[in-house]
């Protein structure tokens, strides 16, 4: 279970969080909706735990431990996922080695045996065959020369192999055609249990028909301004965000 | 936000130099300083013949007119020549097999993980050990004489071959060539010798081990390698010192020489002592390789990982003089906290439709400072001549630097020269995306400068190639956080 409460934060002198709230109990699926500059990236990374950003006020408990003090590496260990809005390129680095370098780190800081190279390839080889991936994707470097749609599909693959509890979808679904929309609802879904939830950030409602949410929030000004069920993303792709920062 | 305390980056800085204990042995040292006595006293103590003691000679007076070279981009107090010890060696007399080593020099060759007992020793792999300034020991010299090949050090090639070794020694680098070269002929006290014969194959990789041990000691190995028409051979050569406040002066000479179609591969990993962090202590590290591609079609490749040093001044090239010879450079440099590193390459291209490639990555961290210097000469003879060159510097932290400089002569219209060159900087966003993935901040340094490093990484015999790989990581511990 996630708990925020009441979290502010801020980048340098700007302030960007002025008082979150949000509980996401496991199994559930949040998505939070917003204009533009309304916080929500600063959201993904504050949990994440991302330099640059300042927490002012306010604590962050996942399965009721506060996570703020905890490096990004201790935070991925714990179980919480980030799906980057840009995913960035590492040159050199081949993906399946990356891929089992994280696996394995995770793991050891868990406490379990780290896999071997041939249990590591079946599992990998599962996964893109899952996502309807071509098998060359592991030997390639990672997000070198990816389109975009590629590499959202990257994020989806680390996030089948790590299995997080929580995953945090930074708007994965922007810049996606259909086919890749559907091929992330899949990644998302296919995780879906009793233990697993997801905080889906996302500016349009379209992904939201493929992962149907258990919540909606909306984030205007650095704060939640409006939560409801999933039939309130329809609501607001039809009357847009305009007069909710007010409210 | 990172918890890495000033006190953790300081105690792995500490560590992090693991070859840098000491091996306590009775050894045997002329006076300090040089002069014509101590020349002939080497010369003397390995009972050389009339040749090679006028060569020693003649090579120590050009030194004495010869100046410091100034032109790299490295800076250290002036080296006093004469506060150096010049021979240093286990005083027991040298062994006639592996039986006879000193166990405590065994001792340390396992501690530095190089066994030289041969059971033990890693498979396909003959180990030269030079421990200041002799060898101790060499492996497998009797299934190599089986093929026909000669690896032995060169004070025996002295004795044994000589014909081979007055035909070949200061026939690339000559004795007067630059400073330290002319310096270390005068003085050279042991190293490699290798020969291939015509159309061998050598059935296994060769390699040296240098160790510095002594105090105030030069380390001044000369190294020699000949590969006749259709040979070919892998080498490769590893160093280690132990950790001392006092700079210590390191100048060898490696020369090659390759004749028609044969190949010298020629790797290298550099692990002296590069100091602490405040830049006290270190290996000078002035070496002067050079090979001769002297037949046609024949083909020299080196590749260098240089990680320690204090200072490192070494340009590894190829003299492309065989028709359709082929000149490789591929290079790794690290520096972190005070280490400086010059180094590069020359490929000089005289024969037709020679071709060279360089592949040079500098990796920067701490308050340290990289530069690749480079020439390509095409002389006018070498139609059809081409080189691509491509070097990359990467950034870690503000406070280090990374320069590049090539000179490009071509003199010849049909010549092809290509030069590409980057600069990046380890971003943030690449260490955030390894550790939201689980990796820590070291590891992740680890992984991305590994990748940086893979087209040289690669070329690397497999065993060096994992090695390597740890080596880069465990240099630049402490350089982020």
């Amino acid at each position: 279970m996630l708990e925020i409460k009441n979290l502010h934060a801020r980048i340098g002198d700007a302030e960007i969080l002025k008082g979150v709230t949000l509980t996401i109990p496991d199994g559930e699926i949040h998505a939070i909706m917003g204009p533009n500059g309304a916080g929500k990236s600063t959201l993904s990374y504050v949990l994440s735990g991302r330099d640059g950003y300042e927490v002012t006020d306010g604590e962050v408990l996942f399965n009721g431990e506060n996570i703020l003090e905890m490096d990004p590496e201790d935070r991925a260990a714990t179980g919480l996922f980030l799906a980057f809005q840009y995913p960035v390129e590492l040159p050199g680095v081949g993906n399946a080695n990356f891929l089992r370098t994280s696996l394995n780190a995770i793991r050891r800081k868990r406490g379990e045996d780290e896999l071997d190279a041939v249990a590591f390839l079946k599992l990998a080889r599962g996964a893109v065959k899952q996502l309807a991936m071509k098998e060359d994707f592991l030997k390639r470097n990672v997000n070198v020369g990816f389109s975009g749609g590629e590499k959202k599909r990257n994020e989806m693959l680390q996030m089948a192999i790590l299995k997080p509890h929580l995953a945090i979808l930074d708007e994965t679904d922007s810049g996606l055609d259909i086919d890749a929309l559907k091929i992330v609802a899949e990644g998302v879904n296919s995780l879906r249990d009793e233990k697993f939830s997801a905080l889906i950030i996302t500016h349009y409602q379209r992904l939201l028909d493929y992962i149907v949410p258990d919540m909606v929030h909306v984030l205007a000004g650095g704060k939640i301004v409006r939560s409801g069920p999933a039939s309130l993303a329809l609501e607001l792709e039809a009357s847009g965000y305009a007069g909710l920062e007010a409210a | 936000m990172s918890t890495t305390t000033e006190a953790t980056i300081q105690e792995l800085a500490a560590q992090k130099y693991k070859y840098g204990f000491s091996t306590d042995i009775l050894m045997e040292e002329f006076p300090k300083g040089l002069s014509e006595d101590i020349v002939r006293l080497i010369s003397a103590k390995k009972g050389e013949p009339t040749w090679l003691l006028e060569w020693r000679l003649k090579s120590y007076h050009a030194w004495l007119k010869m100046e410091e070279p100034e032109w790299a981009r490295v800076h250290h107090p002036p080296i006093d020549y004469d506060d150096l010890y010049y021979y240093a060696a286990p005083a027991k007399p040298v062994p006639k097999s592996l039986d006879e080593v000193d166990p405590e020099l065994l001792k340390t060759y396992e501690k530095l993980g190089i066994p030289l007992n041969e059971r033990a020793a890693l498979a396909g792999v003959a180990v030269d050990a030079v421990f200041d300034s002799v060898s101790v020991a060499t492996t497998f010299r009797d299934t190599l004489a089986k093929a026909g090949v000669i690896f032995c050090p060169i004070s025996e090639a002295v004795k044994e071959h000589p014909e081979l070794v007055r035909q070949y020694l200061g026939s690339v680098v000559p004795a007067g060539d630059n400073y330290f070269a002319a310096l270390n002929s005068a003085v050279f006290s042991d190293g490699s010798f290798v020969f291939i014969p015509k159309g061998v194959r050598c059935p296994m990789e060769l390699s040296t081990y240098f160790r510095i041990n002594a105090r105030n000691t030069g380390q001044f190995e000369r190294t020699l390698i000949i590969a006749e028409d259709g040979a070919s051979v892998s080498y490769l050569e590893g160093c280690t010192a132990p950790m001392r406040d006092e700079n210590q002066l390191h100048a060898a000479v490696v020369e090659l020489v390759a004749m028609d179609e044969a190949k010298i591969k020629y790797s290298t990993v550099q692990n002296w002592y590069p100091g602490d962090a405040e830049g006290k202590g270190g290996i000078y590290n002035f070496v002067t390789k050079r090979g001769a591609c002297r037949g046609k079609n024949s083909k020299i490749s080196w590749t260098q990982v240089e990680t320690g040093s204090a200072i490192t001044w070494k340009y590894p090239s190829c003299i492309l003089q065989g028709d359709g010879s082929v000149g490789e450079f591929y290079s790794v440099a690290v520096t972190n906290n005070r280490q400086q590193a010059d180094t590069g390459t020359k490929m000089i291209h005289i024969g037709k439709n020679t071709t060279s490639t360089i592949i040079s990555k500098g990796i920067s961290a701490g308050h340290s400072n990289n530069t690749y210097r480079g020439l390509v000469k095409i002389m006018p003879g070498a139609s059809g001549a081409r080189n691509f060159t491509q070097c990359d510097s990467l950034l870690i932290g503000d406070q280090c630097g990374a320069h590049t400089v090539p000179y490009i002569e071509n003199r010849n219209a049909s010549a092809k020269v290509e030069h590409e060159a980057t600069t990046s900087k380890i971003a943030e966003d690449q260490l955030f995306y390894c550790r939201s993935r689980g990796l820590s901040e070291e590891d992740a340094v680890g992984l991305i400068v590994n990748g940086f490093c893979k087209d040289v990484l690669k070329e690397l015999p497999m065993e060096f190639a994992v090695e390597a790989q740890k080596l880069l990581a465990v240099s630049l511990e402490g350089s982020v956080g």
